[in-house]
């Protein structure tokens, strides 16, 4: 697109403009802000859960840290303490970490690209509503003493149901769960909101490097979560059901766990880092007042280490007796994955080099971001060498070292970026005095705690010891530790006055750009974004276009008010973000909030083996999404003009629409859910082959599994023409002949297993069999849903040949139903008689 | 209990390895630090060449990969030099249990010497630990002679280790596994040769004269359901071998050193001492005949 010659509407905007867009973007008040939906608002929630449960998770710490400070010391008992560590480092992975970087993309992004809001404000305000009823039910497990203490990577056998018969565990595997689809969710928000609501001009070259790390995030959960969703599937099977996936005496295999925890554990490490170092290339070009030295460079290495990190699992697994020649592919993979973050170290000296940085409370966060995760780095490179791993491995070395990448590349960024990014949203800055107090408090405190760690680790002191005996020469670092765990607290306690004293969130009236910044997020800010949507020419707007603030504040760019009536963002091309349509987002609304409710109390409810009320939750839920979807999908409005001549129809459907694009992205969710089982078939085979049947012992072949199929893909094709065609009734039969069709597919195969003598119980192999048929049912039934809903929208008149997303969208879910079926097929049945003719 | 004091080669290899990571770590950590320091208060001129393109290139991408690509293939030939496949001169198979050690020595003869929480290896000889586990993972890991392997149910692994310095060298379950994994120690005793064979010659036979009284005791109240005593019908193989119990220096898996005091403390309180392990407490038993039985096992040597 080329950039408009003056500014495409012309100024003064009429008076009644600015009113209308306040009304409809108008947030509620009082009690009812729980319904809002805004980025803003929701990201306040959002970043306040978090921070809330760094704090829990941090006292956590504390308690480990006091116990430790002594040998022999019996201030909390062992099972107190196993608890305690295992909560310590879950709530912080999953409750504190990801959760956080999540909230700052959505409190940042749309800012940052220029958009209104996210393009699901609704399911990112269900992403969080959920993550925090599960979040708060889960941490206070401890309180009754029923939390998990199992580590947190839960190893079987030890957190199978004969070790670990208490709901500790379930709660862990069912709430990890949860909040991880949460985390999806807003992945999913994410990368439609990154790659189709970027202001005109923003190219992918003028993105700023927060919202590519941001993409690289959301990219990677999409493939890592659903190994570890996979695994906890499995894993309650087996408590539940006694399905022995991982019991080596009945045909499973215990290390097949680490293999799903570690290749979604590993890249999660880079799902914390990526958006933090993200921060910092936003961060520090500010504070030097000049552009960042190596943006495509660095862009490359996020790209490249996004990749890098599924292809190192296994380096937590060097201890586990893998033959060293495989051991040797991993090691140089885990090295590898060091130069894209040297190449970002130096990118960032380089740029303050070239500028002249300000010493301000965020850049001493993050000049102690640089040494720490420098340092943690550097340990990194030395626990991937193999042989020093074998000594290192599962002792405070390795504790030390995963602070240092954790603590150092994460909270040391986030520091930063609340002092930074604070007068973009509060109407005064966070006090630059109390700043560098807890600066200097928590790096110095840090330091003190964990770098002493790696010589206890060195000397012998292994992790998740609830005590040790005196006279190992332990002692004396041990209290050192202690005396810089409660360093960092006191830090932590100065960042909260300054929190209480300056903090006051508003979105009307921030500050605004004190730091002279040259990026989206500081442009005059409201509930709706910006007044009027700028056009980009560069990776720093504010720095290249003259009175680029004034111009945007008085209306003078595209949509300066509002086109339909309703909340609206523009919508722009993936790659060069050339104008598409104008869509329309929801807005306030209870039936989210119940459905997050009652889908946490649903999990919940089944963990503490409360069944009817759980079942009876879970209708609820899917009652309130139903209520929930009825509102979205609204009908076409014709055509909206933009300003600049341009004029945009308001409606879309097919590859260029975003819900088109959120439909994919969850297909590849569930894709990736569905490999990461293929992979645990096959890997269990190599394990243990012995428990796979001969082919006479196999029920024959599926004929009328794969008719089923055969039949809902005609069905789907048919149906797919009566919608271009405006058959509604003959669409509505199709339909639901298709998903009977698909169901009796699925129930047909588990009938002929069953019949064939199969029960899940007997062996890892029978168990593998049956876990295919769950994760078919799983996603039949969202089919199922899915149609029930197109077919209410066809029945009411809301589904033609122009206004189809509905049907679309089932579409593409059911196709992925009818692939994951017949792979399906092929590898339960195709597989044991492939593996016996070898 | 030092991984940079190693009583043996493997161990000395990794220590050598350690020493290079670390002042190589050092000097790259200090390089940094100083280039971030003229970054920012250098002289326009310097800082002005730090600024450019060079400067990722160089530091980021060639630097990293040429030192990672050494490190890789010393890596790697480290790891070839603990592939050997001729047969070791001694064979002891460790079994990880909640929370203690089964510990079992290949005879000459094919049979086997069962024992448990400590380990006795002669000097100079290279031993083969096979490790294994019926319940939990576990991981065996004694610093001054080497790097630790994993105890994992249904697999067996194969860990060779040599002591070249006489010592006791503890040694710590490394792998979390639940309850009291914190109370889970052994010690290897690394003896001369000759001691250590002569040691095993008469190690197999029963002690012949621990008081009457305790071993009767011990019998009638049960306790050989669970653990064994060599030439008594105790033959239990639930809890760790007691046959020389008398003779180890420590009790309930390097828990507490050996001493009647302690075993007879451990038989009547031992969830005070060591929380969370299998065996009950015997609080039924009066004083003496705690103290019986608990003179009986620290006679078995």
């Amino acid at each position: 697109m080329k950039p408009p010659s003056s500014l495409p509407n012309t100024l003064p905007r009429p008076r009644s403009e600015l009113a209308k867009l306040k009304a409809v973007w108008h947030l509620p008040s009082g009690w009812r802000t729980i319904t809002a939906v805004n980025n803003t608002v929701v990201g306040y929630f959002y970043i306040a859960t978090a921070f809330l449960f760094f704090l829990l998770a941090g006292i956590l710490g504390l308690l480990i840290r006091t116990q430790l400070a002594v040998p022999e010391n019996t201030f909390l008992s062992q099972d107190t303490y196993n608890q305690i560590f295992t909560m310590h480092g879950t709530v912080m992975m999953f409750l504190f970490a990801v959760p956080a970087v999540e909230a700052m993309g959505i409190l940042l992004l749309p800012q940052m690209l220029g958009a209104r809001d996210l393009p699901f404000p609704r399911l990112g305000a269900f992403a969080f509503w959920a993550y925090f009823v599960g979040g708060l039910v889960f941490f206070s497990t401890l309180f009754f003493g029923a939390a998990p203490s199992g580590g947190w990577f839960m190893y079987p056998p030890l957190t199978g149901m004969k070790f670990s018969p208490g709901i500790g565990a379930d709660f862990w595997l069912l709430g990890i769960g949860f909040i991880e689809i949460s985390a999806i969710a807003g992945a999913i928000e994410i990368i439609v909101g990154v790659l189709k609501t970027r202001a005109p001009g923003m190219t992918l070259t003028r993105m700023p490097v927060f919202a590519w790390t941001m993409l690289i995030f959301a990219g990677m959960i999409v493939f890592a979560f659903p190994a570890v969703i996979l695994a906890t599937i499995l894993l309650e099977l087996e408590r539940a059901f006694g399905w022995p996936f991982f019991i080596p005496e009945r045909g499973g295999d215990a290390l097949l766990w680490q293999h799903l925890f570690w290749f979604f554990g590993h890249p999660e490490v880079y799902i914390i880092f990526l958006p933090a170092a993200g921060m910092v290339s936003m961060i520090v070009p500010t504070m030097a007042g000049v552009p960042l030295v190596g943006y495509r460079l660095i862009v490359v290495a996020l790209i490249a280490t996004g990749f890098f990190s599924f292809g190192l699992w296994v380096h937590h697994m060097f201890t586990t007796g893998i033959p060293a020649r495989s051991l040797g592919f991993f090691s140089a993979a885990s090295m590898a994955v060091a130069i894209p973050s040297g190449i970002q170290v130096f990118a960032w000296i380089a740029t303050i080099a070239s500028g002249r940085l300000k010493l301000t409370a965020a850049s001493l966060f993050v000049l102690g971001f640089l040494f720490v995760f420098t340092l943690g780095g550097l340990t990194g490179v030395m626990v991937a060498m193999v042989p020093f791993d074998w000594q290192a491995h599962d002792t405070y070395f390795v504790v030390a070292h995963f602070h240092y990448v954790l603590f150092g590349g994460m909270v040391f960024p986030l520091f930063a970026a609340f002092y930074y990014w604070a007068p973009a949203f509060s109407r005064r800055q966070l006090s630059e005095r109390l700043g560098k107090w807890a600066f200097w408090l928590i790096f110095i405190g840090f330091n003190t705690a964990f770098l002493p760690m790696h010589v206890t680790g060195l000397i012998g002191m292994p992790r998740r010891v609830y005590t040790y005996p005196a006279g190992l020469g332990w002692d004396t670092l041990n209290m050192v530790s202690t005396i810089g765990a409660f360093l960092v607290a006191a830090g932590v306690l100065v960042f909260l006055v300054d929190l209480v004293r300056n903090l006051r969130l508003t979105n009307t009236d921030s500050v605004g750009n004190v730091w002279n910044a040259g990026t989206l997020e500081w442009l005059p800010n409201h509930a709706f974004g910006t007044r009027s949507v700028p056009f980009v020419n560069s990776l720093y707007p504010i720095w290249s276009t003259r009175d680029l603030a004034r111009d945007v504040e008085r209306g003078g760019y595209f949509l300066p008010g509002t086109a339909t009536g309703s909340r609206e963002t523009i919508v722009t091309s993936a790659v060069n973000a050339e104008p598409q349509y104008v869509m329309r987002v929801s807005g306030p609304g209870w039936a989210h909030l119940s459905a997050a409710v009652f889908t946490a109390a649903f999990f919940l409810l089944l963990t503490a083996k409360l069944v009817i009320i759980a079942v009876a939750c879970g209708i609820l839920a899917i009652a309130s999404i139903f209520i929930w979807m009825r509102q979205s999908d609204p009908a076409p409005a014709g055509k909206a003009a933009i300003g600049g001549g341009i004029s945009l129809p308001t409606y879309m459907s097919g590859p260029m629409s975003h819900s088109w694009w959120a439909m994919v992205v969850l297909s590849l969710v569930a894709g990736a859910l569905y490999l990461s089982y293929v992979f645990s078939y096959l890997y269990l085979w190599t394990v243990v082959p012995d428990v796979w049947p001969r082919p006479d012992s196999l029920p024959g072949l599926p004929v009328l599994a794969v008719s089923g199929l055969a039949a809902s893909a005609v069905a789907l094709w048919a149906a797919d023409r009566c919608v271009r065609l405006g058959r509604r009734g003959a669409f509505i039969g199709l339909v639901a002949v298709g998903v009977v069709a698909l169901i009796a597919s699925l129930a047909a195969d588990i009938w002929s297993q069953w019949h064939a003598g199969i029960r899940p119980d007997t062996s890892g192999y029978t168990a593998m069999v049956y876990a295919n048929a769950v994760l078919q049912a799983q996603i039949v039934a969202a089919v199922f849903c899915m149609a029930l809903f197109a077919a209410f929208r066809a029945a009411t008149g809301r589904v033609d040949s122009l206004r189809r997303v509905a049907f679309d969208n089932l579409a593409l879910f059911w196709l992925f139903a009818l692939g994951q079926g017949a792979l399906g097929l092929l590898l339960t049945h195709g597989f044991p008689r492939m593996a016996a003719a070898l | 209990m030092n991984v940079l004091d190693p009583a043996g080669p493997d161990a000395g290899r990794l220590a050598e390895l350690s020493w290079i990571l670390f002042i190589g770590g050092g000097a790259i950590f200090a390089l940094v630090l100083a280039i971030t320091f003229f970054a920012m208060q250098g002289s326009d001129r310097s800082r002005k060449r730090l600024s450019g393109n060079w400067l990722v290139w160089t530091g980021g991408i060639a630097f990293p990969v040429a030192v990672l690509t050494g490190l890789l293939v010393y890596g790697l030939l480290l790891m070839g030099a603990e592939s050997r496949p001729a047969e070791p001169d001694l064979r002891v198979h460790v079994e990880g249990r909640q929370w203690w050690w089964r510990v079992s020595y290949e005879e000459p003869d094919g049979s086997r010497l069962e024992s448990a929480n400590e380990i006795r290896i002669p000097l100079g000889r290279e031993v083969e630990f096979v490790l294994t586990s019926p319940d939990v993972i576990h991981s065996f890991w004694v610093p001054s002679l080497g790097g630790k392997l994993d105890m994992i149910p249904g697999r067996t692994n194969r860990l060779r280790l040599t002591a070249d310095r006489p010592g006791v060298y503890r040694g710590q379950c490394a792998e979390y596994c639940g309850g009291p994994h914190a109370l889970m120690a052994l010690e290897v005793i690394a003896m001369p040769a000759g001691e250590f064979d002569a040691w095993r010659a008469q190690a197999s036979s029963p002690v012949e004269n621990a008081p009457a009284r305790g071993g009767e005791l011990f019998l009638a109240t049960g306790c050989g359901s669970c653990h064994t005593v060599r030439g008594t019908s105790a033959a239990g193989t639930i809890g760790p071998d007691l046959s020389r119990l008398g003779e180890r220096r420590q009790l309930a898996a390097a828990r507490l050193p050996m001493s009647a005091e302690n075993i007879a403390r451990f038989i009547t309180h031992g969830q005070d001492i060591k929380p969370g392990n299998l065996m009950p407490e015997f609080r039924f038993l009066t004083a003496d005949e705690t103290a019986a039985i608990a003179s009986y096992l620290a006679e078995l040597k």
